[in-house]
């Protein structure tokens, strides 16, 4: 069924047992970015070491979908180069925007292709791209610092 | 004792139901809070008004402009008896109820010193922790640009208004007050005729505005603005059956003719020059440009359509689906109703919060099974943070609904509680 197809048990894991969801002291950026026509919040702080994301932290309420993308999304782009991780970003984002038409690249998204069919739903691709929004704005802001 | 109203019949003349939701669902509509279902007499009215009459009302000399000209002020005559309002010189037909309420807030702020709508420093407006973003940003926009305070009423845990200190909220200064009739979040009904009579006795006794936001009232029970005692009164048609780009302003003609105008340009004139114009009295006066004719020639058939099946009617049926719904909801487990559990002065509005699932995804669920509800904030943020919740579910009857509607809503949110917490 179609409801399956969109909360994956991957998704429900995340939700549940978020990864890196506690903001780390002293982060090189901190960015805080809210679904404005639902209220979910995400608060993330980005740690840099030279060109490498060395901790991506962070706090937030919301749907299952938003969290749950967060922690993936934490989990993936840590210890990956500024980058490598811009393009991974790009990669989710254009998945999510290719309603049902791009399952994504497992290898490359892992956790992150279980929101493939979350694009089927164009009410909650917003959802799922609340935390990579905030964390490329926040690697946006690191690097005209 | 009203008769019940023929669910069934009322369904068959709004075509929307005939549509199957998610390939294989009926539509089970709870989200009439936000927009309403449009019956086939609104529909057409509209399609009439283009097909036969369009022309640009109160010009031209021609057949067409007089018949538009006709059909817009007819529905201005209509909504002026729908509210028992004295005349139709009461009525100004805006885009909707946000502009409504806007055209007051800018119309005051427009005033100049001297003049009795005139707010400066030290003056206060008083609105409630249970508006509508739509009935709070537009005071604290106005506050910030006339140097006037905003306070508000605090909401109780009952999600009642709380009436502690009202004597000192409302004080000399306060020169406006604009309150929600029936919050859309927790279907809590302000009674300024009843049980808040002392709230508007008191608005009286210090000689401040009253405005009363009443898009979640007029479409749904009796308003009578005479009986209410109230300065302005705004609504939406959309709420009521009617089309989306009209909305209703009422207010008192000694005061709209003498307020400073909102939006200005064609139509609201009496004379103009280079340098300067003069102002037609109201409602002309708030009706700058070429109206929403077909829209307002809509609502009136909505109101109609409201008519014909009697607001007392609708209103006890809402009052029983409410009850039905309020009672199913109870059961589950980790649900709480955020507002009033009892029936008394409360309309057909639920929100409900569950432990462990966000409102988004309920409504996820639930639309999968043909159930539409709304999730969010319902713009009401500040209230929200009032009950310590993000968001919350809200299911929203009107005339079309029926037991069935509210037995197939108690059972999706337990399959839905399933389906996330217990899988």
């Amino acid at each position: 069924m179609e409801l399956d197809s969109l909360y994956q048990e991957v998704i429900l894991d995340h939700y549940k047992r978020p990864l890196n969801k506690s903001l780390a002291p002293n982060p090189n950026v901190q960015v805080h970015h809210v679904n404005t026509s639902c209220g979910d919040e995400v608060t993330l702080n980005l740690h840099l070491d030279g060109d490498q994301i060395s901790k991506v932290t962070w706090d937030g309420v919301g749907c299952s979908i938003s969290q749950a993308s967060t922690s993936v999304m934490s989990d993936l782009l840590i210890g990956k180069s500024a980058n490598e991780a811009l393009t991974l970003v790009d990669e989710f984002q254009a998945m999510l925007q290719s309603k049902g038409m791009d399952s994504g690249d497992e290898e490359r998204l892992q956790d992150g292709v279980a929101f493939a069919g979350v694009s089927k739903f164009p009410a909650r691709v917003k959802c799922a791209l609340l935390g990579w929004m905030a964390f490329k704005d926040a690697l946006q802001q690191a690097s005209k610092k | 004792m009203t008769r019940p109203l023929d669910v069934a019949r009322i369904k068959a003349d709004f075509p929307i139901f005939g549509r199957l939701i998610r390939g294989e669902h009926r539509l089970v509509y709870l989200d009439s809070a936000a927009t309403s279902q449009k019956p086939n007499s609104v529909l057409e009215a509209e399609r009439d008004f283009y097909t036969k009459h369009n022309a640009a009302a109160h010009r031209g000399a021609h057949q067409l402009a007089e018949e538009a000209t006709e059909l817009f002020e007819g529905s201005r005559q209509r909504v002026a008896r729908f509210l028992n309002a004295e005349s139709d010189r009461e009525i100004v037909f805006t885009k909707s109820a946000t502009e409504g309420i806007n055209l007051v807030a800018y119309s005051l702020g427009n005033a100049k010193p001297g003049s009795r709508f005139h707010l400066k420093q030290g003056d206060r407006i008083v609105v409630s922790e249970m508006e509508h973003h739509a009935n709070l940003i537009p005071w604290q926009e106005l506050a910030a640009r006339t140097g006037a305070e905003l306070k508000w009423f605090k909401v109780t845990d009952e999600g009642r208004l709380d009436l502690d200190g009202l004597e000192s909220l409302i004080n000399e200064k306060t020169k406006i007050v604009a309150l929600t009739h029936q919050s859309n979040v927790l279907g809590t009904i302000n009674d300024f005729a009843g049980e808040h009579k002392d709230v508007l006795a008191r608005i009286k006794e210090v000689g401040a505005l009253f405005l009363i936001d009443a898009c979640q009232s007029v479409p749904h029970f009796k308003v009578d603005v005479q009986a209410l005692g109230a300065d302005f009164l705004t609504f939406s048609g959309h709420k009521a059956l009617g089309p989306t780009g009209i909305g209703v302003l009422w207010g008192r003609s000694e005061l709209l003719d003498e307020m400073p105008p909102f939006l200005t340009g064609g139509s609201m004139i009496e004379t103009v020059t280079m340098e300067s114009a003069t102002y037609l009295p109201a409602p002309k006066r708030f009706e700058a440009g070429v109206p929403n004719m077909a829209q307002a020639v809509g609502l009136a058939a909505a109101i109609d359509y409201l008519d014909a099946i009697s607001m007392e009617a609708i209103h006890q049926h809402e009052m029983n689906l409410t009850k039905l719904a309020i009672d199913g909801v109870s059961s589950i487990k980790g649900l709480t109703v955020i507002g009033p559990k009892d029936s008394i002065n409360r309309g057909g509005v639920i929100s409900f919060a569950i432990e462990g699932i966000h409102p988004h995804d309920l409504g996820q669920a639930l639309d999968q099974y043909g159930i539409a509800v709304r999730t969010g904030h319902h713009c009401a943020w500040p209230l929200m943070r009032r009950f310590k919740v993000v968001a919350t579910t809200r299911a929203s009857f009107y005339l079309y609904n029926d037991a069935q509607d509210v037995a197939d809503l108690v059972e999706g949110v337990e399959r839905a509680r399933k389906y996330f917490l217990e899988r």
